[in-house]
């Protein structure tokens, strides 16, 4: 029963449309599936019950014919997405028990369109981590393992939960969320597929804010094809909030054609990293090698500012962050800490604060403080978002030279071992996002495809990057990288 | 202004202003904590200085990365009466409000 949740979005839509399938037989598969995956701890708050109902939903939709592509398709659900009654704390304490009253854009638009909660997934705190270690629900487990070595791995974050889930097959597809890679490092570093759409495709309605300028929800999936089908019913403008693009969502599948005859891809010097591990290099050089015999014209970028990208993120982000997550002060929602004799308001937020927030979170909250703080505003923040600006030129610059899409590594490394990152300064671990982070600050849709395993036998991702709101044609040159390089290889199931 | 500032620890978070952003950031951080938060936030602050390197004369500092006009509607009630779900997650609600501890001395 359990090898049915192997399936993808597509096949199994294709199955349920001819009858072959029902979505509670897909649903039941994975739900088993889950329970015997405990120890990754990628599942968080599981909704069996709302699953088996959406099922059956589902299931009546589709015998009436006319059902949706992701009728009946079973999905794990990120934490920092707001689902109607059910715990939605975005991995942290401070919004234990927190229960929202509404429900996402996004999710809304999936349940509209007749796919199943199976549960929500563990992610970093406020999905500010690298590596799923900064959970209030603990540490995810990656399903790839080194070789015959047994130890526990990073599935990458914040969307670690996402990743882990999808990799397993506990779920046929996630919800991601992705402010300086946490879609596609995470995807990248578990073998699937991860979109970063562009800024404004996604409503970030009942999506917790972490920094707004940056947020941007997308698919992870088994496939470029399930991450078209996905991002379709993900999409959409929405008028509850200002910053979704009032624009048409088109047939992402149908441009997935796999043609790319006559396309520029750029490749970027400037992502040629001091110290980049040699199977990166020479990863991407396959990659560029791939692109070329399908036909496209390969061109060399520069991307001047990149080497700014990480700083100006970690004033930008943190800053938005101090004032997004200001609302955690113990009065509407979450966690509020025991008071002694003569405490007043002060130190109820005080003490919530820190009992509440962890210390990755407390950290950017704090950083983000002291730049936005008197006298240092213009210093570090304004100098951060005019830097930003030159960022974005420089993507500007090189599509307006007639560049289709970019090539370059989705990460530094592969998936590294739980806790190895333990002693090592936070600046270190910010350094997972040095390839994804420019996409975000520049608005532009991205997205990790597998392309091959490392000598320990891990998964390695390249990252293809496209024109804002082209995320049909960023699709196909995904498709079309897909197909060449051929990456079927799964975890081999330890747990 | 890009050459004139030193990068070498150009700004170095000490004790006091640790636990004077601690106290902006509203979250309480025992004294014996605030040497190695210092040091932390020292070492994130170093990162930025790099930013400095940057010629930005002339550069306007991004406000929205989709060049959109926010939007504006019209100035009407478009929701409400949900006291209910409005308080149904606060930790502490008496009689249709949020209750919190004595503000006013």
């Amino acid at each position: 029963m359990t090898e049915l949740s192997k399936l993808g979005i597509a096949e199994a839509r294709d199955a349920m449309r001819k009858g072959d399938l029902s979505s509670v037989e897909l649903t039941q598969a994975c739900l088993g599936a889950i329970e015997d995956a405990k120890v990754l701890n990628a599942f968080v708050h599981n909704t069996p019950d709302i699953a088996m109902a959406q099922a059956e939903a589902a299931d009546a939709r589709l015998k009436g014919g006319d059902a949706p592509d992701m009728c009946g398709i079973p999905l794990g659900i990120k934490d920092l997405f707001c689902t109607k009654g059910v715990a939605s704390q975005a991995g942290s304490a401070i919004l234990g028990g927190f229960k929202p009253e509404y429900e996402s854009t996004i999710t809304q638009q999936l349940w509209d369109a007749g796919s199943v909660m199976l549960g929500k997934l563990n992610m970093d705190e406020f999905a500010m981590g690298s590596s799923n270690e900064t959970s209030t629900y603990g540490d995810v487990i990656n399903p790839w393992r080194r070789g015959n070595d047994d130890a526990s791995l990073t599935p990458g974050g914040s969307s670690g939960g996402s990743a882990s889930a999808v990799a397993a097959d506990l779920c046929l597809a996630a919800t991601g969320t992705d402010t300086g890679g946490s879609i596609r490092q995470p995807a990248a570093f578990v073998g699937i597929t991860g979109l970063k759409p562009t800024y404004g495709r996604c409503s970030r309605w009942g999506v917790v804010a972490f920094a707004s300028s940056l947020d941007q929800a997308g698919p992870m999936t088994k496939s470029v094809r399930d991450a078209a089908i996905m991002l379709e019913a993900m999409a959409g403008h929405d008028p509850k909030d200002s910053t979704s693009a009032e624009l048409a969502v088109p047939n992402f599948e149908a441009a997935l054609t796999g043609d790319i005859k006559g396309k520029k891809i750029g490749i970027p010097k400037e992502y040629r990293m001091e110290g980049m591990p040699q199977e990166i290099e020479d990863l991407w050089a396959e990659g560029t090698t791939m692109l070329k015999d399908a036909g496209a014209e390969i061109v060399d970028i520069s991307l001047p500012h990149t080497k700014y990208a990480l700083p100006a993120y970690y004033v930008v982000a943190p800053a938005e962050a101090s004032s997004n997550l200001a609302r955690y002060d113990g009065v509407r929602f979450g966690h509020r800490a025991a008071l002694s004799q003569g405490d007043g308001i002060t130190e109820m937020y005080e003490k919530t604060r820190a009992e509440g927030f962890g210390p990755e979170v407390k950290r950017r909250v704090m950083i983000g403080t002291y730049v936005l703080s008197a006298g240092f505003y213009d210093a570090y923040y304004n100098r951060a978002r005019k830097v930003r600006t030159l960022i974005k030129k420089d993507f500007e610059d090189v599509f307006a030279k007639g560049v289709d899409a970019i090539l370059t590594p989705a990460t530094p490394s592969a998936a590294f071992g739980l806790g190895e990152m333990k002693d090592a300064d936070p600046v270190q671990m910010y350094l997972n996002d040095v390839f994804t982070v420019t996409v975000n600050l520049a608005g532009l849709p991205g997205i990790a495809v597998p392309a091959g395993l490392d000598k320990q036998g891990l998964p390695l991702g390249l990252q293809l990057i496209g024109r804002p709101w082209e995320e049909g044609d960023l699709l196909n040159t995904a498709y079309a990288l897909e197909q060449a390089a051929g990456f079927v290889e799964k975890p081999s199931r330890w747990w | 202004m890009s050459g004139a500032i030193k990068t070498e620890s150009f700004m170095s978070i000490d004790k006091e202003t640790a636990r004077r952003v601690a106290k902006l950031a509203r979250i309480s951080v025992p004294d014996e904590d605030l040497p190695v938060l210092a040091g932390e936030l020292t070492g994130i602050l170093n990162f930025m200085e790099q930013l400095n390197e940057v010629d930005v004369d002339g550069v306007d500092p991004m406000t929205s990365v989709t060049p959109m006009r926010l939007k504006r509607r019209e100035d009407v009630v478009t929701d409400g009466s949900q006291q209910e779900a409005v308080l149904a997650n606060a930790p502490d609600a008496r009689e249709g409000f949020f209750a919190v501890p004595k503000v006013v001395e």
